[in-house]
């Protein structure tokens, strides 16, 4: 076993882990942060993205000894993010979810595209969007939505 | 879908970090961002005894320009490049190549190093850093070492690495003012690895360099069409006969699909280094 400290959505917690044990497992297993979806495990499906030190990442790849003395941002992390406050109004408005599996790591990843497309075309979105996947909504209106807060956002 | 159990250890120099690949067994892996050794852990393609994390290495963090050109550090991300986090003396062309590996997700913690150190004979950095001439830059117990890109990789997923050795970095040289380049990948699904794949460079003077991903078990250098991609007196009849004339040297047994992919993304790689 090895000690690790993580800040994890501002908490400082030391959790006593197996090398082996990805950061995904840590957080949902562990931690009892059930917006970690484990869809695929190998990087593939994007369910799992979160924040490590502020970079955008799949906690399925992540070994949580890799991230000792670094901080993590789960979905249940941003509550007052005002990208991801309005981004979660147009993903309701928009009906950008049926089973909802895929939507933590869609939100993740929508604030990223946000922050560093300002104002995205759909075709920008859809692109950046390709390593996620949803096997429900047929994507149309998760990008409608994330065009939608990008609008509202404007430049900021 | 979990890794079988292994030890762990990060050192904190390339000595240490060498010394105990040197004292372990064979199946002890390097592991820098874990983009690629990851999956394979979890799906136990891999079942390392020990992983050796040199993520905390800072010699493998140092990147900038030297006399020769640019030093690019071995733990340099794909979305550091992306993002012009490095002084760009290539006219663009690793920003280029840099944004269209995998996702942004990947590319934030995918590393320059491990790119090059896994061997994938479709990933886009062999090719990219072969066509530039770069070398890479080695450590080990015993010192250092250099060797050209195009010589690392010595095919599938297998390098000229000893047990002992990790990658420091690439020494790319600095191109005179005329550098020109085309860059042309055909991927099935964005982000994916390449079907195809080739870099066009020219330094200059006409000389040309061009390499291909995705055809053979390594990325490759096609010389004949190098001998041609630079002059402008060469027409499409003569560079096609020149790519057909490489692609039958490194990839007889190609089929007629293959053929016409990877003539495809040649082509379309030296007509945009002709047009710059």
């Amino acid at each position: 076993m090895s000690s690790v400290t993580l800040s994890v959505n501002g908490a400082k917690l030391i959790c006593d882990i197996e090398p082996r044990e990805s950061l995904a497992d840590v957080l949902r297993e562990r931690l009892r942060l059930t917006a970690i979806h484990l869809g695929c495990e190998q990087g593939a499906c994007g369910a799992c993205t979160v924040l490590v030190d502020g970079k955008m990442t799949r906690s399925c790849l992540r070994l949580a000894v890799m991230c000792d003395g670094q901080s993590v941002q789960t979905l249940e992390g941003f509550p007052d993010d005002r990208i991801m406050q309005v981004l979660r109004r147009h993903f309701h408005q928009c009906h950008a979810l049926q089973c909802g599996f895929c939507t933590p790591g869609m939100l993740v990843t929508a604030r990223d595209i946000l922050l560093r497309l300002p104002r995205p075309e759909a075709q920008a979105v859809r692109h950046a969007l390709s390593g996620q996947i949803c096997r429900c909504t047929g994507y149309a209106n998760i990008i409608t939505a994330i065009v939608a807060a990008g609008r509202e956002l404007g430049g900021a | 879908m979990k890794p079988a159990p292994f030890d762990y250890a990060r050192p904190k120099t390339v000595a240490e970090a060498t010394a105990l690949l040197a004292q372990a067994g064979a199946s002890a892996a390097v592991i820098a961002g874990g983009q690629s050794l990851i999956p394979m852990l979890n799906l136990r393609m891999a079942q390392p005894d020990l992983l050796v994390d040199v993520g905390g290495l800072e010699e493998l963090k140092a990147t900038g320009e030297t006399t020769q050109g640019l030093h690019i550090g071995a733990l340099t991300t794909h979305s550091d490049i992306e993002d012009g986090k490095l002084p760009d003396l290539f006219g663009g062309l690793m920003q280029r190549v840099a944004s269209g590996i995998s996702y942004r997700a990947i590319r934030n913690y995918g590393t320059i190093g491990g790119s090059v150190a896994l061997a994938d004979p479709a990933a886009d950095w062999p090719v990219c850093l072969m066509a530039l001439g770069a070398e890479v830059r080695i450590a080990s117990c015993s010192g250092q070492r250099s060797e050209p890109v195009g010589d690392f990789a010595r095919g599938q997923y297998t390098t000229s690495l000893a047990k002992d050795e990790i990658i420091l970095g690439f020494d790319l040289k600095r191109p005179d003012a005329t550098l020109r380049w085309g860059s042309c990948k055909v991927v099935r699904k964005s982000g994916a690895f390449a079907s195809s794949m080739a870099i066009a460079v020219e330094r200059g003077g006409g000389a040309a360099a061009v390499a291909l991903a995705g055809a053979a078990s390594r990325a490759c250098l096609l010389p004949s069409v190098a001998k041609h991609a630079g002059s402008a007196a060469s027409s499409d009849d003569v560079l096609r006969a020149a790519i057909a004339q490489d692609l039958a040297a490194l990839v007889p047994e190609a089929d007629g699909y293959s053929r016409r992919l990877h003539a495809s993304t040649v082509m379309r790689a030296v007509r945009e280094m002709r047009s710059r």
